[in-house]
């Protein structure tokens, strides 16, 4: 069986599934029945300083739902934690102490001064727990008033408050980006630059999730008005990979340890998130969705698939996907596919036709009997087919092996590797000599 | 004793009272809106859908669907109106499972099609229960048109010509409108009134007229009819019914199963209506098992359903076959009636087996007897003749009357059907419908063109 137990910049946890800093982690009692279900670590819910913050009192959720009301996306316009800082810290010291294999990090969010992180991070030093996480991501409320994703989007800030918290600390420092900016590897390397022993993204996106037409007024409505709010879920879980695997391949932080976050529902989005670098996940909408429980299809269903796949821990499956991760002028244009289609398979509702014909290549014909094929000398392999047709496996795409001819170039298929970089067409291309 | 479902005779209140609201409430209830939506996305929105192909009137069902699972079932009823304007007793009627299921891609991927029929329901309901009828009426043209018979046939033509402004007057002999949509159709499948509830709606538009108590070939003359307008559309349907030809026919207790089922569908209290205890129906078709199965319904204690050839023959589609046997009808195929045995009521039928020889049915010597204080008798329709006179006669195709693709009776200028009365297409409300609506186009083109609307002298 798998080793699934976790050690992630030295915080040990059972498994590498936490939730993240949210309502699932901003109690004692929520905790605890966490742990009693299995998680095996928690982010708990961002602690600020005294006074306390508030939140709206009206709803504070939107939500994308599919056909039969499945949740595809929550954004929300909730604070940190609305609890008095001694109350927190009671919690988690007393949880702390009843679980101690269980990872207990501690988010936080206080204004960009030195005093305010020098003030806090010992009382939360004092709790026992095992790291601590800055909030630099949440997007909405707090950002208006200096904190949160207003910290995240400026990289000096990052640098400066990371280097304050490693000064302060013996605790690891897991600093949280936020999605919200062009170029996520600038933050990463800030924190990196200040020393931080890790990062976790994403926090949530920036978001409007519908509007009420009617009261002609965004959701959630709060007395007749709405306000931006962050995005999560299984709807970001893209998002999240690619900027988990920027920063995982990017030469500045290679090797910099990553809690991967967003979108993550089921084992395998948690696998993928390990192989594009991450050593830990936190889920948040999923738990908040279907309740705890789904902690036991997470953990079985990725020892399962690392006992079939031949992994033995988690750190065998961090990163493998990383080398594989490349740029677009890098990907080899020497391979030539087709779409092919298995008429047995087939049941003939013609969206690969009306996809390819109304907006691609014209590549697949339609017969008298509404037979659909694909026409060779047409298909540049875009793939929408693939992805349009409602049966797995019924088109698929198969290699032109070498020395075949491409019926719709008309020329023969090259053996070695052609990127590019070195495509006659490309202006700046260098044949390599 | 107390009557009860084996008290022998025809008898009525077999049933506790509450039991028969039960038993004919509606077959399959309307979706609520968060059905209709997990049923509306189940949809591929198929590129030349095969569903379309095979409505008999081409209803976009992609288009409806997708109109639905956005949020707009009365944009969905329209999609609909536009190629079925009794597409909500449609939803309710289709033999759904030979149409435009039996062609859903989906079907044939998993063996379940999309409901189209159920999410039809769900939008027509939506626009026909507001009240809102979507179409308006063209300028009059002062063009009168005859529509012989307020069936779906015959009220689709009719709305398809007052859209266009001509105006119509229909001709019914019964005392209400609908046809066997009022008359004929299993009382589950429309419950609460819906065939009156229908065409009221569809009245509407205006423009149409429709006078009751008037039989064409009785109480007027075809050819005054067709003298006193610029067209005429028939759509009588199948008036007649077929004999089994045995002696004893006239015996208590023997009827015509559409004549039951008539009595049926108009009963304010079905309490009151008496049914066997053991009733014989002899057919193999949709009327039989919709006469079966209302029989047991109405607290029959034993109902079978004979039908003279093998099961593979069978009218009646596997989903009402099953139908009736949930129902408790027993089925026996390959057996006709000889003879009906009873003093001044029938008592007991006698059959024999038969074997289908090549084609041709061969009745043997081995037979059996089922005991029957009720037959009834499902062994088709066939049409009423408007006219005695055979130098009017319309030119038939076999029994029934020959068209041409358009529904114009090619002997008869100016004489258009559709419907169950002609030769073409299935005996089913959604064949004629589509044929009422395909001879209103034909009878407007052919005011407009074959004779130019009346100018002022220039
Ligand atoms: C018992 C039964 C159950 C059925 N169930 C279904 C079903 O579930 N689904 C389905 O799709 N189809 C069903 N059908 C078939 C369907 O009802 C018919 O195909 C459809 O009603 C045909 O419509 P129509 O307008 O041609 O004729 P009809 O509905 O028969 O209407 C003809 C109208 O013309 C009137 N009329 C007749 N002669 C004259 C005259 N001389 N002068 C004036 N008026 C006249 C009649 O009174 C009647 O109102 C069923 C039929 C029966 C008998
Ligand atoms: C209601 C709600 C409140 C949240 N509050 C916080 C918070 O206080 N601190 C924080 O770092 N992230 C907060 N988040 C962000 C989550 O921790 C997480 O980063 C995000 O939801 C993406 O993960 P998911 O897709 O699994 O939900 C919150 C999310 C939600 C839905
Ligand atoms: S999309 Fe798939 S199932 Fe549909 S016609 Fe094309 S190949 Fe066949
Ligand atoms: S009218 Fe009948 S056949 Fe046509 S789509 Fe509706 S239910 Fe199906
Ligand atoms: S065939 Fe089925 S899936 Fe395709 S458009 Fe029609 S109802 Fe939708």
């Amino acid at each position: 069986m798998a080793d699934l137990s976790t050690d992630f910049v030295g915080i040990k946890s059972p498994n590498p599934f936490w939730l993240a800093s949210a309502p699932p982690t901003d109690k004692e009692y929520n905790v605890r029945r966490a742990f009693e279900a299995g998680w095996g670590g928690v982010v708990w819910k961002t602690l600020g300083l005294d006074p306390h913050v508030v939140n709206v009192n009206g709803p504070r959720y939107g939500v994308i739902h599919g056909a039969d009301r499945r949740v595809l996306g929550i954004n929300n316009i909730e604070l940190i934690t609305d609890r008095p800082l001694e109350v927190n810290l009671r919690e988690i010291k007393a949880v702390k102490r009843d679980y101690p294999d269980r990872a207990m990090v501690v988010s936080v969010m206080v204004p960009c001064e030195e005093w305010a992180w020098k003030e806090i991070l010992p009382k939360v030093e004092e709790t026992g727990a095992d790291g601590i996480e800055l909030n630099f991501g949440c997007p909405h409320g707090m950002s208006e008033r200096g904190m949160g994703s207003a910290v995240g989007q400026v990289p000096e800030y990052i640098e400066m408050v990371a280097r304050w918290c490693k000064q302060t600390t013996r605790m690891p420092v897991i600093v949280k980006l936020t999605p919200n900016i062009t170029d996520i590897r600038h933050p990463a390397r800030a924190a990196h630059a200040g020393g931080a022993d890790a990062v976790s993204l994403i926090n949530t996106i920036n978001s409007i999730t519908s509007v009420n037409l009617d009261a002609m007024c965004p959701e959630p409505m709060i007395d007749g008005k709405g306000s931006h709010g962050g995005y999560c879920g299984a709807a970001v879980k893209p998002i999240a990979l690619n900027m988990v695997a920027e920063i995982a391949r990017d030469p500045a932080t290679a090797g910099l340890p990553i809690s991967g976050i967003g979108g993550v529902t089921t084992w395998r989005d948690a696998a993928e998130f390990l192989a594009l670098g991450a050593g830990s996940v936190q889920v948040c909408t999923a738990a908040m969705t279907y309740g705890f429980g789904i902690i036991k299809e997470l953990t079985a269903g990725l020892s399962e698939w690392m006992d079939r796949a031949g992994y033995d821990n988690i750190a065998a499956v961090t990163g493998r996907a990383v080398p594989n991760v490349s740029d677009w002028k890098n990907l080899n244009l020497n391979y030539v596919t087709k779409a092919r289609i298995d008429q047995d398979l087939c049941i003939k509702c013609g969206r690969c036709y009306a996809a390819c014909e109304d907006t691609s290549h014209q590549a697949i014909g339609m017969g008298p009997d509404r037979t659909f094929e694909v026409i060779d000398a047409e298909c540049v392999a875009c793939n929408l087919c693939v992805n349009v047709c409602p049966v797995q496996d019924c088109i698929t795409m198969e290699r032109l092996p070498a020395g075949a001819t491409d019926p719709r170039t008309g020329r023969v298929v090259p053996a070695e590797f052609g990127d590019w970089t070195t495509h006659p067409n490309n202006p700046a291309a260098h044949a390599a000599e | 004793m107390e009557t009860g479902r084996t008290t022998p005779g025809v008898v009525a209140g077999r049933l506790p009272p509450d039991a028969y609201e039960t038993n004919f409430a509606d077959l399959h209830p309307r979706y609520d809106p968060h059905e209709a939506h997990v049923a509306a996305d189940r949809c591929y929105f198929c590129y030349d859908a095969p569903c379309i192909t095979a409505c008999p009137t081409a209803i976009d069902i992609p288009l409806f669907i997708r109109q639905i699972a956005t949020g707009l079932p009365e944009a969905a009823a329209r999609t609909i109106f536009d190629s079925n304007i009794l597409g909500g007793m449609c939803a309710r009627v289709c033999p759904t499972e030979t149409l435009c299921e039996e062609a859903c891609v989906r079907e044939a991927a998993e063996g379940k099609p999309v409901e189209i029929g159920r999410l039809q329901r769900y939008a027509t309901d939506t626009l026909i229960g507001a009240g809102v009828h979507p179409y308006t009426r063209a300028a009059p043209t002062g063009r009168r048109i005859a529509v012989i018979g307020a069936g779906p046939g015959g009220l689709s033509c009719a709305h398809g010509l007052a859209r266009r402004g001509h105006d119509v007057t229909v001709f019914e002999a019964r005392p209400r409108p609908g046809g066997l949509n009022e008359y004929g159709i299993a009382s589950y499948k429309t419950p609460d009134g819906f065939a009156q509830k229908e065409v009221a709606w569809l009245m509407q538009i205006g423009g149409i007229t429709i006078e009751y108590g008037a039989e064409i070939g009785r109480d007027r003359s075809f050819d005054d009819i067709r003298a006193a307008h610029d067209a005429v559309f028939i759509g009588n349907g199948l008036r007649g019914v077929n004999a089994l030809g045995l002696d004893g026919e006239d015996m208590a207790g023997v009827e015509d199963a559409v004549d039951f089922i008539a009595r049926l569908r108009q009963a304010g209290d079905r309490a009151a209506l008496p049914v066997g205890r053991d009733v014989v129906v002899i057919g193999g078709g949709m009327t039989a098992v919709d006469a079966a199965i209302q029989a047991r319904l109405l607290g029959a204690q034993n109902v079978t359903m004979v039908y003279r050839r093998g099961a593979e023959r069978l009218n009646a589609s596997v989903y009402e076959q099953n139908l009736a046997q949930i129902n408790g009808v027993r089925l026996i195929t390959g057996a006709v009636p000889v003879r009906l045995h009873g003093d001044r009521a029938v008592e007991r039928v006698e059959f024999a087996y038969t074997s289908d020889e090549g084609g041709r049915l061969v009745t043997m010597n081995d037979g059996f007897w089922l005991p029957a204080d009720q037959v009834l008798k499902a062994i088709g329709q066939v049409m009423q003749p408007l006219t005695a006179d055979p130098e009017a006669a319309l030119d038939l195709d076999g029994t029934k009357l020959r068209t041409a693709g358009t529904g114009a009776v090619p002997s008869h200028p100016g004489v258009f059907a559709g419907g169950d009365c002609t030769a073409s297409g299935e005996a089913l409300t959604v064949t004629a419908v589509a044929q009422g609506r395909d001879a209103a186009a034909a009878i407007h083109d052919y005011l407009t063109d074959a004779q130019p609307a009346q100018k002022e002298p220039a």
